[in-house]
């Protein structure tokens, strides 16, 4: 397992040697691969992003540019076809916009603010964990103290006090993911690093002269990612539906960057009228984004378990 | 025992004088309490009368005491909307959210340990992997979508359940409760379901995961090589143990439920504490929110109270001592 063996740097490739001789990643992939809705997961995950960051190129429409809507095309249902022959194939809103477009725009602001958070909240919180482990007594303490007061009070009630605070906008967001999200790695980082201190290979480390920083993050850390990674995974999920629900409520992006959020937001009053297509197909994509996500996570939490390994 | 109890209680007040310190710091420091106060055309001479007013201009520690004073006695201050102290208003609303509350807790655990108990004891079953598989969807579908779906089948398509308000109450200790009556029950249903949907599929891992450790164990094979009906066992030997953690989790979650009832109380228009933050937010009512957050912070530090104490009474194996 990777948990009991430093990650090799530059692994020595020997692709025709057995099951023995392949490093703890090549073992963990190889799992992985093993179950088809993991990888059926990863398949959805990278059209997704590929669609969000090709947007610009692919979209029918840029749904942000006032000139391209006409308002005579509002509230047209799925497969409509406008006065200019263009086919909206998911409807549009209430001003015209097609909704495959103002999707396709919105997985953009959504996984940004899921994967920008989710980096940030994992430095900071795994730092923090690992400094905690590694120094104990008072800082240990310290650290530790505000993690469980954090953990005490659920994500969405933390974020929604930050963000009745400093209003809305998508910096504003992503740092109130942040400080929602970074105990859970701290946490995690702390117990796996506390249980990898007292192996040899830090002490050998140690002996030989490293730097405590450098025992830290070369030693320490890389025997700790696997549960991080699990973690991180399943937090790049739950920071896409944290925000998705935060702009629903109207306390997260602006209407000028909505995310899918905010687009189910804006359907969500012609909903009664049975002009559904406006917040079903966001979410719809919403769904998919995160069941794909959270299917990876799943299988990781499989594989990197020390107890499943066979 | 009481010398753990008291450390705890300490703890606890500890934390809710943290918190009151984090929200004394957010409204004045970080938000700006002055803009809200006055109309955007206001003049300088009357910004000053202002400040003065509510002692804006005082140190910050002094300005921190008596708001700490404030609450103690019970004022957290008028809301601006209401022109009614921003407690009474919270409390008017707390049964609502507490009735939705815990209706979805009860709805996860009767759906919730069943299935678990179901999918545990068949592990390899197809309805155990579709079970799991559903879990997964449990917890990835976002609760205010769902919702929103919710509405447009039953309410909308269907006509089935109404779409929002708490319909008929009927009063029970100088509150009312729409748990009492069947039109209330009627407006309960959709709401406690949406509120509920991720419990259940926590709750059913957790009861899956303690199932598949209980089953092998020695005491279920005597049970069954004692000649044991099947369904005599699972009853009286595997659910038994199983229901300790999902005790811990249920008072847990309650928290949760609670905090996330602001979502589903939005969208279902019920008249509860959650529906009064958002609102509260959106009209820039400073009072209401400060009121509401220290509310939830007691709750909560409550609640996690009484649960630790749960925990160490059910389970006599939790030592006291840290």
């Amino acid at each position: 397992m990777a948990s009991t063996q430093p990650m090799p740097p530059a692994a020595p490739t020997q692709s025709s040697a057995g099951a023995l001789h392949r490093t703890p990643l090549q073992r963990a992939l190889r799992a992985f691969a093993g179950s088809r809705l993991a990888m059926l997961g990863l398949i959805a995950l990278a059209a997704i992003v590929a669609l969000a960051i090709a947007a610009p190129w692919i979209a029918p429409q840029n749904p942000y540019d006032l000139m391209q809507l006409d308002i005579m095309d509002g509230q047209l249902p799925p497969g409509s076809t406008a006065a200019t022959g263009m086919t909206y194939w998911l409807g549009t809103d209430e001003q015209g916009r097609d909704m495959l477009s103002a999707i396709l725009y919105g997985l953009r602001i959504s996984l940004l603010v899921g994967f920008v958070s989710a980096i940030a909240a994992a430095a900071i919180g795994t730092t923090l964990g690992l400094v905690a482990a590694y120094s104990g007594g008072r800082t240990d303490n310290a650290i530790m103290r505000i993690v469980d007061l954090q953990l005490s009070f659920p994500t969405i009630l933390v974020a929604l006090m930050i963000l009745a605070f400093l209003g809305k906008g998508v910096g504003n967001v992503i740092l109130a993911l942040v400080i929602v999200e970074w105990a859970v790695y701290a946490r995690t980082a702390r117990a796996s690093a506390l249980v990898q201190r007292r192996k040899e290979y830090v002490e050998a480390a140690l002996s030989y002269g490293s730097s405590g920083l450098r025992v830290l993050f070369r030693h320490l850390l890389p025997n700790c990612l696997p549960p991080l990674m699990v973690i991180a995974t399943v937090q790049v999920a739950r920071a896409i539906a944290l925000e998705a629900t935060l702009s629903f409520l109207g306390l997260g992006v602006p209407v000028t960057e909505p995310s899918l959020g905010l687009l189910i937001a804006n359907g969500y009053q012609f909903m009664l009228s049975g002009k559904f297509w406006i917040s079903f197909y966001p979410g719809i994509a919403l769904l998919v984004t995160v069941v794909a996500i959270n299917l990876i996570g799943d299988r990781l939490r499989d594989v990197l378990n020390p107890r499943n390994a066979d | 025992m009481i010398s753990w109890l008291a450390r705890r209680l300490i703890q606890a007040v500890a934390v809710v004088l943290a918190m009151t310190v984090i929200v004394f710091i957010g409204v004045n420091v970080i938000g700006d309490p002055v803009a809200v106060l006055l109309p955007p055309d206001a003049g300088e001479d009357e910004r000053l009368r202002v400040i003065a007013a509510f002692g804006l201009d005082r140190p910050l520690w002094e300005q921190y005491f008596s708001f700490l004073g404030g609450a103690l006695r019970g004022d957290l201050g008028r809301s601006f909307v209401f022109n009614e102290p921003a407690l009474t208003v919270i409390l008017q609303r707390m049964p609502a959210t507490l009735e939705l509350a815990i209706a979805a807790m009860l709805l996860a655990v009767l759906i919730g340990v069943p299935l678990g108990l179901y999918a545990g004891v068949r592990p390899n079953s197809r309805g155990a992997k579709a079970l799991m598989a559903g879990s997964i969807l449990g917890f990835s579908l976002p609760t205010f979508w769902v919702g929103l779906v919710m509405i447009m089948v039953f309410s909308v398509q269907l006509g089935w359940l109404p779409a929002g308000g708490r319909g008929q109450t009927a009063e029970l200790f100088g509150m009312q409760w729409s748990l009492l009556t069947a039109d209330g029950l009627r407006h309960l249903a959709l709401p406690a379901l949406n509120l509920a949907l991720f419990k259940i599929s926590l709750v059913m891992r957790l009861v899956r995961a303690e199932t598949r450790e209980v089953v092998p164990q020695d005491y279920i094979r005597t049970a069954r090589a004692k000649g044991l009906a099947e369904g005599a066992v699972i009853r009286h030997h595997v659910l038994k143990n199983t229901l300790i953690p999902v005790v811990t989790i249920v008072g847990l979650e309650f928290g949760s439920v609670i905090a996330f009832s602001v979502v589903t109380e939005t969208i279902f228009s019920w008249p509860g504490m959650g529906k009064l933050i958002i609102d509260s937010i959106h009209l820039l009512d400073r009072p209401m929110i400060v009121a509401y957050l220290m509310v939830i912070v007691v709750l909560f530090v409550l609640i996690n109270l009484i649960v630790d104490l749960l925990y160490t009474v059910l389970d006599p194996r939790v030592r006291l001592e840290n």
